[in-house]
């Protein structure tokens, strides 16, 4: 261990601040860009779902039936 | 041979091979990595030059080095889609490209603070730190250029164009700025690492590189299988994947 | 235009390059923009910044250099889009010639419009921020071999953002990486000259630059026509 203490350790000789926002800047952006990368696999997947069921659900029967009623309406010539 | 060829044109081969290099991808990646940092944070010698600020090389060269790799690799994949036309190279740029820029951003950022303590200001004319701002307008234009063309397979060509034209460039850009800063340059100090590193310092450098490297590889398997997806979301093998669930 | 399956290349390229010449004149604004720009550029630094002569002498080519540049960048947008506009474009394309010619018989007809005039108006620009003989002379030597490079180059982008709605600012985007060396070597050369040293290998370099821009950006571009055009 190089360091004497934790604190010394976090102070990195006086380039702390430095030091330790260059590496919590890596972390959050790598993990951020590790993060949305997982999430956009999910979103399409997803959605990729979503259109395999609605395809699924019109082909399978549930076609709605068109049907004309007509229905005799007396009108008076008169 | 040229059955391999075949193979690699194919998405759905590519899926299932990322699928299964994943996770080693991952887990070396981040474990490498881990251990580099953590080796070169704590254990690895103060320098006698600059104290303890030079430790944020241990993410700058990595993140610089793979900045400049994946470009090139993008710039390869672009001459691939223009000769053969083969989609996983398409996918390839397309996967990456936000990623190198993430990267260069990275690099650009930890190089300007290291320079403050080194240099006491935030911002230096450098070669390196000049290189790499140019790089990120090469990454903004690729990303900025794909999304402007709406038709898949023309933006894929006019993006592998611009790649080859800026891959050309690269040597010169590295040259003219390099002899530029010679030129002008007043830091007394500069950022190349000396050729006489101690073990206890490049060894955790060497872990570092590999370990983001590898993670690198984790990504582009990752993006790459969601762009086949949306890309390939008509075919049926794909139907079959994420009804079953497996997504 | 002459141009079509029984004419040789050489008198399609001339072609083409007289038909820009004669559409340019006809519509006089394309030409005066970028000069009216440089001069504007130009003259915008010693009032922003400071008009002591030390200080002009040390920027002043540097100043002339991008304000060059930026003027030759302006002027790429109507290289290609008032004849992609009205089909002349489409109808280039589909020449048997090959296309990579008339593409650099259109930018050196590009270049003689605006960069050629830009060189012509470098020497008076050059007495305004004080740069002595010498330094003007080399200054436009260098502006001479620069600026064909920089409409060669500029022929690249202007092809891959044609008929894109972002273009302007896209077009910048992508060609400002590959200006940078031109522009590094281009005001080396006349700091060089500044300080008395030889300018001949900073020159050689330009005209290196320039050789590789003849030779390779009309390949590039014709790819990229032929890509933006089967968009539009």
């Amino acid at each position: 261990m190089e360091f004497d203490s934790f604190s010394a350790f976090i102070a990195m000789g006086g380039h702390g601040p430095y030091v330790w926002a260059c590496y919590g800047v890596f972390f959050v952006l790598l993990s951020a860009v590790m993060i949305w990368s997982v999430q956009s696999q999910k979103a399409v997947i997803e959605a990729c779902r979503r259109v395999y069921e609605t395809q699924g659900a019109e082909s399978s029967g549930k076609v709605s039936h068109a049907s004309a009623t007509f229905k005799r309406v007396n009108v008076s010539n008169d | 041979m040229w059955k391999i060829f075949h193979k690699l044109g194919s998405p759905k081969w590519f899926f299932g091979i990322a699928t299964r290099l994943m996770p080693w991808f991952l887990v070396l990646g981040v474990g490498l990595l881990m251990v580099g940092i953590v080796w070169g944070l704590a254990f690895a010698p103060r320098d006698y030059l600059q104290g303890n600020s030079y430790r944020i090389i241990f993410i700058h060269v990595p993140t610089a080095f793979l900045a400049q790799s994946a470009y090139i690799m993008m710039a390869s994949a672009g001459l691939v889609t223009l000769v053969w036309r083969m989609k996983l190279a398409d996918v390839f740029v397309r996967a990456v490209a936000p990623v190198g820029l993430v990267l260069t951003f990275l690099a650009l950022f930890t190089g300007a603070v290291w320079g403050k303590p080194t240099w006491g200001t935030w911002w230096v004319w450098d070669a390196r730190l000049t290189s790499m701002l140019i790089l990120l307008f090469l990454y903004g234009g690729v990303i900025a250029l794909d999304r402007a063309i709406s038709d898949e397979k023309l933006a894929a060509r006019a993006v592998a164009v611009l790649l080859l034209v800026g891959v050309v460039n690269i040597p010169i850009i590295k040259y003219s700025v390099d002899w530029w800063n010679t030129l002008h340059q007043t830091a007394t100090f500069t950022l190349t690492q000396r050729p006489t590193m101690p073990a206890e310092m490049w060894v955790p450098l060497l872990l570092s590189v590999l370990g983001l490297y590898l993670l690198f590889g984790w990504l582009a398997c990752l993006r790459m299988q969601t762009e086949i997806l949306r890309r390939e979301h008509r075919t049926r093998w794909v139907k079959e994947f994420v009804m079953a669930g497996r997504g | 235009m002459n141009t079509g399956p029984g004419v040789g290349t050489f008198h399609a390229m001339k072609a083409v390059f007289t038909r820009d010449l004669k559409v340019a004149f006809r519509q006089r604004q394309d030409l005066l923009n970028p000069l009216l720009f440089f001069v504007i550029v130009v003259t915008l630094f010693p009032l922003g910044v400071s008009p002591e002569v030390s200080f002009l002498q040390e920027a002043g080519a540097g100043i002339l250099w991008v304000a060059a540049l930026l003027s030759v960048l302006l002027s790429l947008d109507h290289l290609f889009r008032h004849d992609f506009d009205d089909g002349t474009l489409e109808q280039l394309v589909l020449q048997p010639q090959p296309l990579f010619l008339l593409v650099l018989a259109k930018t050196l007809a590009h270049w003689v419009l605006t960069g050629l005039p830009l060189v012509l108006l470098t020497p008076v620009l050059g007495v305004m921020v004080h740069l002595n003989g010498n330094s003007i002379a080399v200054l436009c030597l260098t502006l001479l071999i620069g600026t064909p490079v920089l409409s060669l180059i500029g022929s690249i982008g202007a092809a891959l953002t044609l008929g894109l709605r972002s273009a302007g600012v896209l077009l910048s985007l992508l060609i400002i990486p590959l200006y940078i060396p031109v522009l590094i070597f281009g005001t080396g050369s006349v700091a060089a000259a500044t300080d008395g040293a030889s300018v001949s290998a900073y020159l050689a370099l330009m005209a290196a630059f320039l050789a590789l821009a003849v030779t390779l950006a009309p390949f590039a571009a014709a790819a990229a026509l032929k890509i933006s055009l089967s968009n539009g």
